[in-house]
């Protein structure tokens, strides 16, 4: 039986099959945040406590087969890795008053070993806290953060990063070793944000679990479940937000935002795995205990006060959908509000689109073609053909079927994707069809 | 993957202050590292009701109950990556019971959640 192999104290029998291999890692995974957090509290640098905690489990793959799994195995994980830090400072000479430091509190607990059980489930919120905003520094590129924090926060292997972001695997070790050095190098102090600074950084780290969110939400396909595997991670990243930064509404909002998006994943695309368009979903496939879930996540942001918080009001546009019961049902007049106030607090021509699309559908073609027509000299959107393909569809809807030809022709030109292309080809040659007959 | 840990036991034994105080930890630190998405006791099932269909009848049962030899006294639901994580996780919970509490006999299962929509 596979699962025997795991029994506390009972030999793995030099197992070194994939299933044994998997077992180990999954103990490893229960332990790795206390893991990397102690071991950062003690070292006072990110990138060394990263190290050992992989070493803790390059030693755990290599003994447990042989001795079988200790009792308590976060206690031998956090032994094993504090005995090698110790070998390492020693190693490195402990030129610096800080390593001397470090090596003498070392030296005490090692004395006091059997107390580290005792320690096992100490709150770690506080320390994890640190440690995101560590991973997630501005310093780091979007995508370094991204492996980083899938790596340390989630406890992600290499391979299973660069399998969810369709890379190789020696592109995401070389761009966590890199990341990992920059930290090294940047002398940062390895503590929380205060302040003002506390916002910015917190932004730092709520952009990198979205872009891992619409990584696995945008492209996700069919069979490929390793992408909605990154929603998952993206939403777990949320939640442990939500619990050790409890009072940052943007936290609440976000995790919002991501459970609204995540409830329609079953009736995105259809059985041959080609997206279907939110308005023409089947809503009963719509996961209605996720969306409670995020209704509640947004209630609290606006108990904290972050109603007008970006991801707030991105999630709070969402929420009109998910209340909608029928596409018909939809709430236009709302949403439109919705995109004014995010426009003013994300000034972006994209959302000024979407601005115009609810408008369009609150008050009509006419409102909606001013704001894209406003919209035409955005450098931004030179080459977006969405641009187009929504002003032609509202110049159709006004009858202007000439100039609706036109606009659907040049955004099929820009459209990168063969089935988009497609699509406005279709509309394009309805407008003309039109413009015939009327 | 969502799991449904299920505790199960035939024995009466009350939990320990140590074991509640441990498996408040255990509960607080796996809420925290975004895994545990919900738990929860179970009081006995005087406290409840059992709805029956028995050849073709319904029927609503309000007790006395005969105790069944192993009830179920808890519960709680992950999100985990795979099956192996769900049993490590397991395993620790129950090695709290081992420490905490001895002479008691139990089961926690542990099953997956069916995949797809509702």
């Amino acid at each position: 039986m596979r699962t025997a192999r795991v029994r506390p104290g009972r030999p793995l029998s030099r197992d070194t099959t994939p299933d044994a291999h998997r077992a180990i890692l999954a103990i490893w995974r229960i332990e790795q945040p206390r893991l990397i957090t102690g071991l950062a509290r003690l070292l006072r640098d990110v990138p060394l406590a990263e190290d050992l905690t992989q070493e803790a489990l390059l030693a755990a793959l290599e003994r447990w087969p042989v001795t079988g799994v200790p009792e308590k195995p976060g206690a031998w994980l956090m032994t094993t890795a504090r005995h090698r830090a110790f070998d390492h400072l020693r190693r490195g000479r402990m030129l610096e008053r800080k390593h001397e430091m470090i090596a003498w509190e070392l030296e005490e607990e090692e004395r006091s070993l059997p107390d580290l059980e005792s320690a096992q489930n100490d709150d770690i919120g506080d320390e994890l806290l640190r440690l995101i905003f560590t991973a997630c520094h501005p310093l780091l590129s979007q995508e370094a953060r991204a492996a980083l924090a899938l790596r340390m926060i989630c406890g992600l292997t290499t391979e299973e990063i660069a399998r969810a972001f369709l890379l190789s695997e020696p592109t995401i070790a070389q761009r966590i070793v890199r990341a990992k050095r920059t930290l090294s190098e940047s002398g940062l102090a390895y503590e929380t944000p205060r302040g003002a600074e506390l916002s910015e950084r917190l932004d730092s780290v709520l952009e990198v679990v979205y872009l891992i969110f619409n990584e696995g939400y945008t492209a996700a396909r069919g069979q490929d479940w390793l992408r909605p595997q990154l929603c998952n991670e993206a939403l777990r990243m949320g939640r442990v937000l939500t619990s050790i930064a409890a009072h940052e509404p943007e936290a609440h909002g976000l995790l919002a935002l991501m459970e609204l998006n995540a409830s329609r994943a079953a009736a995105r695309t259809d059985a041959a795995g080609d997206p279907i368009l939110m308005l023409e979903q089947n809503r009963a496939l719509w996961d209605q205990l996720q969306i409670r879930r995020g209704m509640q996540a947004l209630e609290r942001a606006r108990e904290l006060g972050g109603a007008g918080g970006a991801y707030a009001l991105q999630a709070a546009i969402i929420a009109c959908h998910a209340r909608a019961a029928t596409a018909g049902d939809t709430d236009w007049p709302r949403i439109a509000e919705l995109y004014a106030q995010l426009a003013a607090v994300v000034r972006s021509p994209i959302i000024e689109l979407n601005r115009a699309v609810a408008v369009g559908m609150a008050e009509g073609p006419a409102a909606a073609l001013a704001i894209v027509e406003r919209l035409g000299q955005e450098p931004a959107l030179k080459s977006y053909h969405l641009l187009p393909s929504v002003r032609g569809d509202l110049l159709h809807r006004l009858g202007r079927y000439q100039e609706a030809h036109a606009a659907f022709e040049a955004a099929a030109n820009m459209a990168g994707n063969r089935r988009e292309q497609d699509l406005l080809r279709r509309r394009a040659a309805d407008a003309a069809g039109a413009a015939m007959t009327s | 993957m969502k799991f449904m840990f299920i505790v199960k036991s035939g024995h009466r034994i009350p939990p320990t202050p140590a074991l509640l105080e441990a498996m408040h930890k255990l509960a607080n630190r796996e809420i925290k590292a975004g895994r545990m998405l919900d738990n929860g006791g179970l009081m006995p099932l005087a406290e409840g009701a059992q709805v029956r269909i028995i050849d073709g009848q319904l029927s609503v049962l309000d007790g006395p109950f005969v105790e069944a030899k192993e009830v179920i006294g808890g519960y709680a639901v992950f999100e985990l990556h795979s099956k192996e994580e769900a049993v490590a996780s397991a395993v620790e919970f129950m090695q709290l019971h081992k420490d905490f509490l001895p002479g008691w006999e139990g089961t926690c299962e542990l099953r997956a959640f069916a995949p797809g929509g509702p």
